[in-house]
C-alpha cells in the first residue's frame, strides 16, 4: 500500500478545557463534521460537541456475558453430565446450582474482555502511528494542553477558511498536519 | 438570572457561619495545576537517580524472594511433607496464608470499582497502587494451593480440556471454583489495572527523555492521543469494568469462603461465612493499604495528592468492616450456643480454652479492640496512630485465619483422630517469602509505572470544571 501523503488537517491548539469545549461546540455549529478534540483528561460534554454519541460498547458486554455465562454452564454440563458422569454423594446428576459459580465467573471474564477488547477495538487503538503526533507541540496533550483538529477529508474543508474559522475561536496556535 | 453558579460553590444562605468540620476538605491540596501534577507524579518514575531507600527497600525483599524461591524448591523436591501439615490437619499455612492474601487484594478492587460507582472522588489519588497491590496480593495468594496440590507441574489439570485420559474435572468441588474464581479475579484486575494505565502511560511516552522509555512507555500506550470519541468510550468501558469488578471482588470472597461453608467441619458448616469473609477481605484490604500509603506519601511526598483526608477515610471503612467482623465472632459464638449441636458448642469452646486459646485472645485484641480506636478522630487524623492500627489488624487478621482452619481441623468429630498443629520453619520460610514477593513487585511497580492516576488528578482540580452552553 502507498503511504498517504499531503495534508491531514488543521490542528488549533487550545489554554483550557473550557475553551476546547467552546471552540469544539462552534466548529459542529458551523458545519464541519470531520473533527476530533484532544485532551489530556476526558471532559464531560466533549465527545457530544464534536458529534458523537452512542459508543456501542453496552451490547458488546452484554454480548459477552451471555455467551460467558451460558458456556460456562455449559462447560460443567456437559463435563459432568453427559461426558463423564460421576455420581457425588447421591446427587442429580444435573445438579444446577453447583454449576453457577463457575457459570458466574464466566459471565465476568467474558463480559471484561468484551469491555477492554471492545473499547480498544472500536478505538482503533493499538495505532503506533497518527498524524498529529507530527505536530511537535502535540506532547503536551498528555500534560496540560487542548487540541482540534478539521481533517481534510470533511467536505466543507477549504485550507484558507479553516484557518481563519479556528484562529477566529481563540486558539493560540493553529498548525497544518501532514500524513 | 443568566448563569446559575455550579452546585458546588453554591452556600446555604440561611446559616451564616458553617461550622468547620461541615466544609469539605480538598482532594488535592491547593496550588496544583494540570502541568504541575503531571510532572510531581510522572517525575518519581522519569528520574535518572533512583533514591537510596528504593535500593535497601528493594534490595531486602528481592533477598526475601530468594527465600521464597529456596523453601520452593525444598517444597518441590522434598514433597508437601516439608511444610508442617499432616493428619488431621491437611491445610494449614497454606490455606490461612492464601485466605489472608485474597483478601488483602480486595481492598484494590473494592476501591477502584466500588468506590467509583459510589462517587467517592477521594479513591483517585489511591487506586492506582491499591489496584497494583491487588495483583501482587493475588500472586502471592495463588503460590499457595499451587504448591499445596503437591504436584504444581500438573496444576494444568485443574482447567478443563480434552485429554487422553477422557477425565474432566469435577465441577461440582469448590476447589474448581476456587481456580475459576481466582483465575477470573487476577485477569479482571489486570485489565482494569492496565485500562486505566493507558492514558497516563501516553503521557510517559510524551515525557520520557530515554530513547528505551520513550519505545517502552510507547507500546503500552497503545498510541493513545487523548481524543474525545477515545475518552468517551473509554470511559464507558472503565465504568462497565467498575460494574463487572464489584460483582466479581463480593463472588471472589464468597467462593474462598464456600471452600469451608460447603465442608462439614464444625466451625466451618455455616451460612453466614460469605458475608463475614468479605467484610473480613474488606477489613484487612484497607488496613495493608494504609500500612503501604503512611510510609509511601511521606517517603515520595505525596501528601499534596494523598491528603489526612484519604487517610481518615480509610480509617473509617477500617473501623466500619471491623465492626461487621467482630459482629461475626459473637455469632459464631450464639450459633454454636444456640444451635445444641454438641460439636459446634465443642468448637466454640475449644477455640476459647482449647490449645489455640492464645491465638483466640489476640485476635480479639487484634481484630475486636484496636480498631475502636479509630472512633476517636484525633487518632482518626493521625498517621502513627492509624499505622499502628492498621498493624494489629494485619496480624489480626491472619490469626483468624489461623483460628478457623487448624482449630477446626484438630478437633473434628472423632476424638481417635485428633491432633496438634505448628508451622513448620518452611511454612515460616514461605510466608516470610511470599511477603518479600509482594514487597518486591510493589517497589519495581513504584519505580516504574505511576503510583497514583495522573489523568485522574487532572479531573480532581477546580480548572477542570466545565459549563456546556445552553443548547
Amino acid at each position: 500500500m502507498k503511504p498517504r501523503t499531503g495534508l491531514y488537517g488543521v490542528l488549533a491548539e487550545f489554554p483550557d478545557p473550557q475553551s476546547l469545549l467552546d471552540a469544539a461546540e462552534r466548529t459542529t455549529t458551523a458545519g464541519y463534521t470531520n473533527v476530533d478534540a484532544y485532551s489530556p483528561f476526558p471532559i464531560h460534554g466533549l465527545a457530544e460537541a464534536i458529534g458523537f454519541h452512542r459508543s456501542g460498547l453496552s451490547q458488546l458486554v452484554l454480548g459477552g456475558g451471555v455467551i460467558g455465562g451460558l458456556g460456562g454452564f455449559f462447560m460443567c454440563w456437559y463435563a459432568n453430565v453427559v461426558s463423564y458422569p460421576l455420581n457425588s454423594g447421591g446427587k442429580p446428576l444435573n445438579s444446577w446450582p453447583a454449576f453457577i459459580p463457575i457459570a458466574f465467573e464466566c459471565a465476568v471474564l467474558l463480559a471484561s474482555f468484551a469491555a477492554v477488547l471492545g473499547m480498544l477495538g472500536l478505538n482503533g487503538l493499538p495505532m503506533p502511528y497518527h498524524p498529529v503526533f507530527n505536530v511537535p507541540r502535540f506532547d503536551q496533550a498528555s500534560r496540560d494542553r487542548f487540541f482540534l483538529s478539521i481533517q481534510v477529508r470533511d467536505p466543507k474543508f477549504d485550507h484558507d477558511a479553516v484557518r481563519g474559522f479556528l484562529m477566529g475561536l481563540n486558539a493560540t496556535e493553529v498548525t497544518d498536519v501532514d500524513w | 438570572m443568566s448563569e446559575q453558579a455550579p452546585l458546588h460553590e453554591v452556600r446555604p444562605t440561611t446559616q451564616r457561619d458553617i461550622p468547620e468540620r461541615f466544609i469539605p476538605v480538598p482532594i488535592v491540596e491547593k496550588g496544583h495545576t494540570f502541568a504541575s501534577v503531571t510532572d510531581q507524579i510522572s517525575s518519581i518514575v522519569l528520574k535518572k537517580k533512583t533514591p537510596i531507600g528504593w535500593w535497601i527497600g528493594f534490595g531486602i525483599t528481592f533477598a526475601l524472594v530468594q527465600v521464597l524461591m529456596v523453601t520452593l524448591a525444598r517444597v518441590v523436591f522434598g514433597g508437601i511433607g516439608n511444610f508442617g501439615i499432616n493428619h488431621p490437619v491437611g491445610w494449614g499455612f497454606d490455606i490461612i496464608n492464601f485466605v489472608w492474601w485474597i483478601g488483602i487484594g480486595h481492598a484494590g478492587t473494592l476501591i477502584s470499582a466500588i468506590l467509583l460507582l459510589l462517587r467517592q472522588d477521594w479513591r483517585t489519588s489511591i487506586n492506582r497502587f491499591a489496584e497494583a497491590m491487588t495483583l501482587f496480593a493475588v500472586a502471592s495468594a495463588g503460590l499457595y494451593p499451587l504448591f499445596h496440590t503437591g504436584r504444581p507441574w500438573y496444576a494444568f489439570w485443574l482447567f478443563p480440556y480434552p485429554n487422553t485420559m477422557g477425565l474432566w474435572p469435577q465441577f461440582r468441588s469448590p476447589l474448581m471454583w476456587d481456580v475459576f474464581a481466582v483465575s477470573t479475579y487476577a485477569t479482571v484486575s489486570f485489565l482494569f489495572w492496565y485500562v486505566g494505565l493507558i492514558p497516563d502511560l501516553a503521557t510517559l511516552r510524551d515525557r520520557a527523555r530515554s530513547r528505551i522509555g520513550q519505545t517502552i512507555y510507547g507500546m503500552g500506550a497503545l498510541g493513545w492521543r487523548g481524543s474525545a470519541k477515545h475518552w468517551s468510550r473509554y470511559e464507558h468501558a472503565y465504568l462497565l469494568l467498575a460494574g463487572l469488578s464489584t460483582p466479581l471482588v463480593l463472588s471472589v470472597h464468597t467462593i474462598v469462603s464456600f471452600d469451608f461453608a460447603v465442608s462439614v467441619i464444625p466451625g466451618w458448616h455455616s451460612t453466614f461465612f460469605p458475608p463475614y469473609f468479605v467484610a473480613g477481605a474488606v477489613f484487612a484490604g484497607f488496613a495493608m493499604v494504609l500500612t503501604l500509603s503512611i510510609p509511601i506519601r511521606k517517603i515520595f511526598k505525596l501528601q499534596d495528592f494523598i491528603t489526612m483526608k484519604h487517610l481518615e477515610n480509610m480509617g473509617k471503612v477500617m473501623l466500619a468492616t471491623g465492626l461487621i467482623v467482630f459482629y461475626a465472632y459473637i455469632m459464631e459464638a450464639f450459633f454454636a450456643w444456640y444451635s445444641g449441636n454438641v460439636y459446634e458448642r465443642y468448637m466454640i469452646l475449644n477455640r476459647q480454652h482449647g490449645p489455640y486459646k492464645h491465638m483466640y485472645m489476640m485476635l480479639i485484641i487484634c481484630n475486636g479492640l484496636a480498631p475502636q480506636m479509630m472512633w476517636v478522630k484525633r487518632f482518626r487524623t493521625s498517621a502513627t496512630m492509624l499505622f499502628i492500627t492498621a498493624m494489629f489488624v494485619n496480624v489480626g487478621m491472619w490469626l483468624e485465619r489461623f483460628v478457623i482452619i487448624p482449630t477446626s481441623l484438630s478437633r473434628d468429630y472423632l476424638p481417635s483422630s485428633w491432633g496438634t498443629y505448628h508451622g513448620s520453619p518452611w511454612d515460616w520460610s514461605m510466608f516470610v517469602g511470599s511477603i518479600g514477593l509482594f514487597l518486591c513487585l510493589l517497589f519495581l511497580f513504584l519505580r516504574l509505572l505511576p503510583m497514583i492516576s495522573i489523568f485522574e488528578m487532572r479531573t480532581m482540580l477546580p480548572e477542570a470544571d466545565v459549563h456546556e452552553a445552553e443548547a
